[in-house]
């Protein structure tokens, strides 16, 4: 029962990320006062992409080839860990939080390598700016996770969200501080305004895009894919974390239904709040992004000690 | 008319303008009082006059304290060669550069002897803007092997970019030599665009060649069609009716609103602001929709002509324009206050791609760029042509010279042509559109000079007997303003370089011809 349920979440979620990228990308074009592309303009893009020819330079590699479908797997791994709708499902101990920072680290190593591999001249940029920002926002990330994990004396999802969302209400301002941090930092690795531009066609201010200029076809549609998984576990983990109200407890299968209808509700209002705080930043210079993800971290390391200070 | 303590013996030649021939030797000696006087060259260009003289000709225009000035010097057929004047002003040195490849008429002694438009295209040894080029000469498709110069050193690394770009922009190569993310050298390679222009100019008919000027870069066809036709009828002495001259004023301060819409709202976008961008773009959309309806075209193409204009507004027309311009100035106040507080954007913009005024000043900044540089040149307000005369053009100056202070003249253009605009509208004269041009009866030159929305476009024309054009010289103030983009990102991050670059907004088809 467990195991179909697992599946049934990992499907629904690597399906329906698309879904989440569409409707950030409807809502920011609603923002800026554009007609919005339909919401499943996402899955256009990939079924184009799927029934192209994929172009890959002569000096490629076989891990250039390799590296799409190893951070798509990377990214619905992820994606299986992650609590959407019920909570403690099999996958779940596979990986704590710790591991999972460890996961996201692999698919970005493979990005970066990958990126290299070919040795144009923006590939090696981007993969040398993409470390700069993760190199900062992992440390930061992790001192969310511990922060959280401290009030639940666990690092393990199930546990974290079961202390949270099923147990008596109590309100933690560590954990004020330390949605806040993961705000930023989830902006910093996904590749979104103020730290990138998603949508630039500009190649010298280029992050994550730089890193996938030489990919097409099917690749491509792998990469942009893991991109909107990635998207979709970073707005689950902090849906877990932080508003984990409303997900099904183990074996709960009643309360499926209004589980799914909260995580959707959340996720259309999370998106709508990406979209929002995009139209209205512009992206920062390069090098402020340490200063912005150092106040990432700072922010989780007070949470910490305001635990300390008033929770325990 | 005298520089320094010198009379050059040049003579008026229109209003603003001087117009003399010389010695090559001296030449060099004008160049050095105009420098010294503060003035600017704004173009160089060559000529084949064999055909009329039995030589080739080297020709100048500098901006002085009375006007435009464009000296001439007839060089010998063989060997044609004029002294260097790149160490004088550094801004010739590329239009040496291109007057060689086209012509092979040689600066003397001048540091950088590389081709510049020439790509591999044609052999070394032809010239194709010479009356004898043979144009069915098959192409060559040689290699480019242009010697970029290195920057050597531990941990220097060259990033080559372009001249095919993600966005839809026009083709130019880049070569960034950096360290980390500073950027110790950006060289350019431009040309790309070389289409032949000037040779095409050749044997044409006047109007037909109007149509061409406007074409040289499109999103100042106004300012080319303008200074085209501003030499054509003052080669061949023709009188303009007032209502064509108001006309074309009008023409040429809706295209610098609609370029300066488009590019603050690209400023906006280069810097992730798609709110800025969309909403200066929907302004400009309507701004080239109402054009569309009232003359017939977005960007208003072939509306001047020679003798005088070819579209004509209403008072229908003219209070809908009226009404626009007061809601356009309404809503780019209002977009400006957003710019002005928005700390990220104002952040980027600040301290970035910094031209300073003395440097601006030695390297020939102008237009717009130069403004921001506090390099006070405006044709309409210092030497007006009709009908700015009556109008009392406010310049907008920048002492910063960074992208915040280019795109602050942008915003104080936009509200002073708009202005402008209302200005003309109210006083329009009335009358006819159009005047038939005097015959040409014997070779006749003239130069027009007209302030577009990038700076001052210079168009030198040669009329030959048989009444048609023999020489046309357009001049776009990118090829001043290019070299300082190379020099204005020097200490900034490569991330920043599409901000600045788009903050000059230079034209490629207009310098690569």
């Amino acid at each position: 029962m467990s195991v179909s349920l697992q599946l049934a979440q990992s499907l629904l979620a690597i399906l329906l990320a698309p879904l989440l990228m569409g409707w950030v990308n409807q809502c920011r074009a609603w923002l800026q006062g554009r007609t919005a592309p339909p919401i499943t303009q996402p899955y256009r893009t990939l079924r184009k992409l799927f029934l192209k020819d994929a172009v890959i330079a002569h000096h490629a590699s076989p891990l250039f080839r390799f590296a799409p479908y190893m951070i798509f797997a990377c990214m619905a791994l992820a994606a299986g860990i992650v609590p959407t709708i019920a909570n403690d499902l099999p996958f779940s101990p596979a990986a704590d939080v710790i591991a999972l920072v460890g996961i996201f680290a692999l698919a970005r190593v493979f990005l970066a390598l990958a990126a290299m591999d070919i040795g144009t001249a923006f590939g090696s940029l981007g993969a040398r700016r993409e470390m700069l920002v993760s190199f900062l926002a992992e440390p930061a990330l992790l001192m969310v996770f511990f922060t959280a994990s401290l009030i639940s004396q666990s690092t393990e999802l199930p546990v974290i969200v079961q202390t949270l969302a099923l147990q008596e209400f109590a309100i933690y301002p560590s954990l004020a501080f330390a949605a806040v941090a993961f705000w930023m930092i989830s902006v910093a690795e996904n590749a979104r305004i103020p730290v990138d531009n998603p949508s630039t066609h500009l190649e010298l201010t280029m992050i994550h895009e730089a890193m996938i200029l030489e990919y097409s076809a099917r690749h491509l549609a792998l990469i942009e894919w893991a991109v909107a998984l990635k998207l979709f576990t970073y707005s689950a983990l902090g849906i877990a974390l932080f508003l984990p109200w409303g997900i099904a407890a183990q074996g709960d299968i009643a309360a499926l239904p209004l589980a799914l209808v909260a995580m959707v509700a959340k996720l259309l209002i999370g998106g709508a709040v990406l979209a929002f705080i995009e139209t209205i930043s512009a992206k920062v210079r390069l090098f402020r992004a340490p200063e912005f993800l150092g106040t990432a971290f700072l922010l989780a390391v007070l949470g910490m000690l305001i635990h300390f200070l008033l929770e325990v | 008319m005298q520089i320094g303590e010198h009379d050059w013996h040049l003579d008026p030649f229109g209003r603003h303008i001087w117009r003399g021939r010389m010695e090559a030797g001296q030449l060099l000696a004008l160049a050095r009082a105009v420098k010294e006087e503060g003035g600017q060259l704004v173009a160089l260009w060559g000529s084949d006059d064999r055909h009329l003289d039995g030589g080739f000709a080297i020709h100048a225009a500098f901006l002085t304290g009375a006007g435009l000035a464009w000296a001439s010097s007839a060089l010998p057929a063989e060997a044609p060669a004029y002294p260097d004047l790149a160490h004088i002003f550094p801004q010739a040195d590329r239009m040496q550069r291109a007057t060689f490849d086209l012509l092979g008429i040689t600066a003397s002694e001048a540091v950088d002897e590389r081709k510049w438009l020439r790509h591999g295209a044609w052999p070394a040894n032809v010239f194709p803007l010479r009356r004898d080029f043979d144009p069915s000469l098959p192409p060559i498709h040689d290699t480019d092997a242009y010697p970029f110069i290195r920057v050597e050193g531990d941990g220097v690394h060259e990033i080559p970019v372009g001249p095919i770009h993600a966005g839809t922009i026009e083709p130019g190569h880049f070569r960034f030599s950096i360290i980390g993310e500073r950027i110790l050298r950006l060289e350019q390679r431009l040309g790309y665009t070389h289409k032949g222009t000037e040779k095409r100019f050749e044997g044409m008919d006047l109007a037909t060649g109007a149509k061409l000027a406007g074409r040289v870069s499109g999103d100042s066809h106004s300012a080319y069609a303008w200074a085209y036709c501003m030499a054509v009828e003052s080669a061949t002495a023709s009188a303009v009716p007032e209502r064509a001259v108001w006309l074309r004023a009008l023409f040429l301060e809706i295209e610098r609103i609609a370029n300066h819409l488009g590019d603050l709202g690209y400023l906006g976008n280069d810097v992730a602001l798609g709110f800025g961008f969309m909403q200066f773009w929907r302004l400009k959309e309507d701004w080239l929709r109402l054009s569309a309806k009232l003359f017939g075209h977005r960007y208003l193409f072939d509306c001047i002509v020679p003798g005088g204009v070819a579209k004509d507004i209403d008072d229908g027309g003219r209070a809908e324009l009226a009404a626009e311009a007061d809601r356009i100035e309404a809503e780019v106040r209002s977009l400006k206050a957003i710019y002005d507080d928005h700390a990220t954007l104002q952040d980027r913009f600040a301290n970035t791609g910094i031209v300073k005024p003395d440097l601006a000043a030695r390297l020939g900044l102008t237009g717009l760029a130069g403004r921001a540089s506090a390099q006070a040149w405006d044709a309409r307000a210092q030497f007006p042509q009709a009908p700015y005369d009556q109008l009392d053009v406010s310049m907008a100056t920048q002492r910063r010279g960074d992208v915040l202070a280019r795109a602050e003249v942008r915003f104080a253009e936009v509200t002073e042509s708009l202005r402008l605009i209302r200005a003309l509208l109210t006083r329009l004269p009335a009358g006819e559109l159009h005047a038939p041009l005097a015959p040409v009866a014997a070779v006749c030159e003239g130069v027009g000079w007209v302030e577009g929305w990038r700076g001052e476009v210079v168009v030198a024309v040669r009329i030959g007997a048989d009444g048609r054009l023999d020489r046309v010289h357009p001049h776009d103030p990118s090829w001043q303003n290019w070299p300082l983009l190379e020099i204005g990102v020097l200490g900034n991050i490569v991330p920043d370089f599409p901000l600045i670059n788009k903050s000059f907004n230079l034209s490629y088809s207009g310098q690569d011809l």
